[in-house]
């Protein structure tokens, strides 16, 4: 049995997947990322690895990707963030045209043409306002951890606006909803809403296509789907609970396979760009 | 002898100024702002009235400024900090054509005329980067007291190029370039640099004149002073009422106020002559 690895090294966090042939996914592994990128590869990869029951040498090529991937020192190859989001997104939801990735301190909105290919992507990449960073502080000026913010945002009956123009200033404006006597669960719930308005803005840029698949860390929250369908008026996928962390890596182990079976072909691209 | 106060609510730090009838500074206070405006705004306010051992009847009229200014209940009436900065460095420096304002969550820049009239200004208003939050941000990530930022970022060599726009990414960029080896205060150094090329950015908008006036909270730092100085080409006014400019400038107009209501001793016979 042939075993790939994916490795996403992200802004906040690193997630591993281990891949068997036959489409299963048989380890994962998530770490912070801190500030020492090389270890923080190879920390998720022996999580996954010890989930699977493997160890490093069964592994037959290992991709990286996220911002972090030419840190990975046991890379054989590493795939833009954009390609790895495309494949694993498409292996959970097939006719994905449209996908949102939101991450800690980015987020992407790209277009897929019917074979996959990423067509074209927009960024937000310089402003913490539109990016999990965002929410995080949010959460953190009213005394809550990122863990807690699903079910804080579960107990909402309403939503209070936030204006999510700057993850510094919302420290003000929170102060000042819980000092006016809002619920916390609600400003943070009007926090998500701000969150989605600026994604959906960047989904609009790249002309939103059913069917439209959600991934990245934040989506472990279930409201912001459920505020995404709401705003862009249509059905939304996203991949199952913790997967859609994963989405990613599972992406770049799937372009580690497809690349295992080339490797000896000629003119074999050394990065795995757009076009790959 | 009637008295005139200011009170400046910002986003950080809550300043009052005093002014005799002679415009003479005679008291001042300054607290963090913290979740109570309204508060902030009294507290400091009695401070002042406290370090100057004035009784708050003897102060005939008080102007709010700053993001805050309508929660100064005690205040007669509100005037905009971009007025009031521009009325307090005119009068500190009277040479003063440009004022950079610095403070906690926002950065200004603003033109005036010789009277301290505003001509133009623009600010970040939507963003936090380049503001004294940036530099605070930095400030947590490397664990150092705000008041050492400055002379700390003074003894770099070789400044690291800041990337980040965004304050809350400085502080993941100042952890990776920590990883990377680099000196805290060569950090320091690109961190200031960043900060004032944003403000230089807001400065041109309005149009640099000789002299340049820094005030706001972040004017205490002594790099964000000397780099400045180095990217205008010459230096900036900057004095112990930096800090305190904005209530300084409404307490300007609150005097004016009192003043104005006065009928000047002379003005009966000067009216017979006419």
């Amino acid at each position: 049995m042939i075993h790939t690895a994916g490795i996403d090294v992200g802004s906040t966090y690193t997630k591993a997947v281990v891949l068997s042939e036959d489409d299963r996914i048989v380890g994962r592994g998530l770490v912070n990322t801190g500030f020492k990128l090389a270890e923080a590869g190879g920390r998720a990869l022996a999580k996954a690895l010890e989930q699977a029951g493997l160890a490093q040498d069964d592994l037959a090529y290992v991709a990286s990707t996220g911002y972090g991937r030419f840190q990975v020192p046991f890379r054989n190859v590493n795939a833009t963030d954009l390609t790895a989001a495309a494949h694993g997104t498409r292996f959970f939801f097939p006719k994905t045209l449209t996908v949102l990735d939101v991450g800690g301190q980015t987020m992407k909105a790209s277009r897929l043409d019917g074979a996959g290919k990423v067509k074209s992507f927009r960024l937000n990449d310089k402003c913490a306002a539109g990016t999990g960073a965002f929410l995080e502080k949010t959460a953190r000026y009213m005394g809550f951890t990122t863990e807690e913010i699903g079910p804080l945002v579960a107990t909402s009956k309403e939503v209070v606006p936030i204006s999510g123009v700057c993850a510094v200033f919302a420290e003000s404006e929170v102060i000042n909803c819980l000092s006016q006597g809002y619920a916390p669960a609600d400003i943070m719930h009007g926090a998500i809403v701000s969150l989605v308005d600026r994604s959906v803005q960047l989904m609009k840029r790249v002309q939103v296509e059913p069917e439209v698949t959600l991934i990245g860390g934040i989506l472990r929250f279930e409201t912001m789907a459920g505020v995404v369908r709401e705003k862009l008026k249509m059905a939304v996928n996203v991949p199952e609970g913790d997967l859609v962390q994963y989405t990613s890596a599972l992406g770049a182990a799937l372009l580690a396979r497809q690349r295992f079976y080339r490797v000896g072909e000629q003119d074999v691209p050394a990065e795995l760009t757009l076009a790959a | 002898m009637a008295y005139a106060a200011g009170v400046d609510v910002g986003s950080t730090q809550t300043k009052a100024i005093i002014l005799d009838e002679n415009r003479q500074i005679v008291s001042r206070a300054l607290i963090d702002t913290g979740a109570n405006v309204v508060l902030a705004a009294e507290n400091a306010y009695a401070e002042a009235l406290k370090n100057g051992d004035i009784r708050e009847e003897e102060v005939q009229y008080v102007v709010g400024t700053g993001y805050g200014r309508y929660k100064v209940t005690f205040g007669d009436t509100q005037i905009t900090e971009i007025s009031c900065h521009g009325r307090g460095s005119v009068h500190m420096f009277p040479g003063t054509r440009t004022v950079v304002d610095m403070g906690g969550q926002d950065t200004k820049a603003i033109r005036v005329n010789a009277k301290g009239e505003i001509l133009d200004f623009c600010m970040n208003d939507k963003c936090a980067a380049g503001t004294g939050r940036f530099l605070g941000a930095a400030a947590a990530a490397l664990e150092i007291p705000l008041v050492e930022l400055g002379p700390t970022a003074l003894r770099a060599d070789k400044p690291v190029k800041i990337s980040t726009t965004c304050t809350v990414f400085a502080e993941s960029e100042v952890i990776s370039w920590l990883g990377k080896g680099k000196k805290i205060e060569d950090i320091l150094l690109g961190v200031h640099q960043s900060i004032v090329s944003r403000s230089m950015g807001l400065m041109r908008r309005v149009g640099i004149e000789n002299e340049v006036t820094f005030t706001g909270g972040v004017a205490l730092n002594v790099g964000v002073v000397e780099v400045l100085n180095e990217a205008l080409g010459f230096r900036v006014n900057v004095g112990a009422e930096s800090h305190y400019m904005g209530a300084l400038g409404a307490a300007l107009f609150a005097m004016d106020r009192i003043l104005s209501r006065r009928v000047p001793a002379g003005a009966a016979r000067a009216e017979d002559l006419s």
